[in-house]
């Protein structure tokens, strides 16, 4: 005969619950959390989601929570909380009725359930989009080849902008003006050897960079006139790719010249 | 003035060259004028049809039209293209749904539904991938981020618009309503496992 509480059967607690403890942390793995648990241990044991009798199954997750303690897993405090929650509507089912009189107050477990249903729903939900064919995993999205290259046009140099670089540098040139007798080799056609060389190993300069103010301003007059030469003999391209924005200096390809 | 099989190969040619979806819209620059969107979407329709039975098929989504190979020969591409995406966890595609289904909603609305806190990863995961995007904040304390998925997430998933989505299923109330025996003593034999023992 089946004992029967409330005209409910008893339900026997599974005899599976045993884990190796060294396997409980992937059997949690498994879990997305306490409501997954719950979920599980009510389908496993198909009980009634709408009328779920407490104490089995608060029983049967407070086994679980203290396998967890006892093996000293950081337990999640999301699981305590629903330790706290089931022993909770527990008690309160445990308390007298009001007389029938009374406003019916709702059933302690309605809000678990809601919650369970909405987490199952949702868990079978993420299984039905994980079955739809994704780009890039199930199917691969098409594209033919197709002649895209387009010459790369490279904006002009602007000659106010060369200007007013080249203004920018006289004044720093002036700034840091030394009293100094140099005895600097003036040629432009050693200037422009001397940037050939710089592009050579940089391959890209910023246009400030290929002259030192500190070498005072007939050294960047020659500079300049270096690098105005280079340009005219196609032998460097300068290039800038917005006004006022930085300018470029690098070889003339090879090929081009 | 183009011929109808003229323009469907245009139409081919172009969405041929594109890997994203182009919709029927953006197609119409390709005629200047010559073809209204009507058209162009009856010869797209043909298009897929002439296509069906080929490995690559022409599908309509959320953004426009794309070729894509079936589903099918994935099997098989895999083995000439090892470096499959991973799948996503159970944590994102359970966020994902959540988001999918129930949008616009917070962080905290997922994991409510989820039980546990939901990892900035997760988010951050379905963001990159362009799926998820913020729409909003919801005018409580902290403002949390409204979160509702992209048009690339339709595209990516083959759809062309929400209500394509899986339906949700109707959760049994209990799994199998078992048959409560009213009379036992005739039950008990054909019962395999229960009942055995206890003696109430």
């Amino acid at each position: 005969m089946m004992a029967k509480v409330y005209g409910e059967p008893v339900i026997e607690l599974p005899h599976d619950l045993y884990i190796p403890p060294d396997a409980l942390e992937i059997v949690l793995e498994a879990f997305e959390g306490p409501l997954d648990l719950l979920l599980y241990l009510i389908r496993k044991e198909n009980l009634d989601i709408l009328d779920i009798p407490m104490a089995p199954l608060t029983r049967q997750y407070l086994e679980y929570v203290e396998m967890m303690r006892s093996t000293n897993l950081e337990l999640a405090a999301e699981y305590l909380v629903m330790a706290a929650m089931l022993i909770e509507i527990k008690s309160r089912l445990l308390l007298p009725r009001p007389p029938a009189a009374a406003p019916v107050e709702e059933d302690p477990r309605a809000e678990l359930v809601r919650r369970l249903l909405e987490y199952e729903r949702m868990k079978k939900a993420a299984q039905g989009l994980d079955e739809l064919p994704q780009v890039g995993r199930d199917v691969i999205a098409i594209s033919v080849w197709i002649e895209k290259t387009v010459s790369q046009s490279l904006p002009d140099v602007n000659p106010r902008d060369l200007a007013e670089a080249w203004r920018g540098l006289l004044h720093r040139a002036r700034l840091s003006a030394h009293h100094r007798v140099s005895r600097e080799e003036l040629s432009v056609r050693a200037h422009m050897s001397s940037i050939l060389r710089a592009l050579r190993e940089r391959r890209v300069v910023e246009f400030g960079e290929l002259f030192d103010p500190q070498r005072g301003v007939a050294v960047l007059v020659v500079t300049f006139l270096a690098l105005l030469e280079l340009a005219r003999e196609l032998l460097v391209e300068i290039t800038q790719s917005a006004g006022f924005g930085p300018i470029y200096v690098k070889l003339a390809h090879a090929q081009s010249a | 003035m183009l011929n109808p099989l003229e323009a469907k190969r245009i139409l081919e040619a172009a969405l041929l060259a594109s890997q994203e979806p182009v919709s029927a819209t953006e197609l119409k620059r390709l005629f200047d004028g010559e073809l209204g969107v009507d058209a162009i979407r009856k010869l797209l329709a043909e298009l897929a049809e002439e296509w069906k039975g080929r490995a690559v098929e022409l599908v309509s989504l959320s953004s426009g039209w794309r070729f894509q190979t079936r589903a099918e020969f994935q099997p098989y591409l895999e083995r000439l293209f090892p470096e499959r995406p991973p799948r996503y966890s159970r944590a994102v595609m359970e966020t994902l749904a959540i988001i999918a289904y129930r949008q616009p909603v917070t962080r905290g609305d997922i994991e409510d539904v989820r039980g546990v806190g939901v990892s900035t990863q997760i988010i951050q995961a379905l963001e990159t991938r362009g799926w998820i995007d913020v729409v909003g904040h919801r005018e409580t304390p902290g403002r949390p981020a409204l979160y509702a998925t992209t048009t690339k997430f339709l595209d990516d998933l083959g759809l062309r618009s929400l209500e394509e989505l899986p339906p949700l299923e109707e959760i049994a109330k209990t799994l199998q309503l078992e048959v409560v025996p009213t009379a036992e003593a005739e039950v008990r034999e054909p019962q395999e496992e229960a009942a055995t023992g206890t003696d109430g």
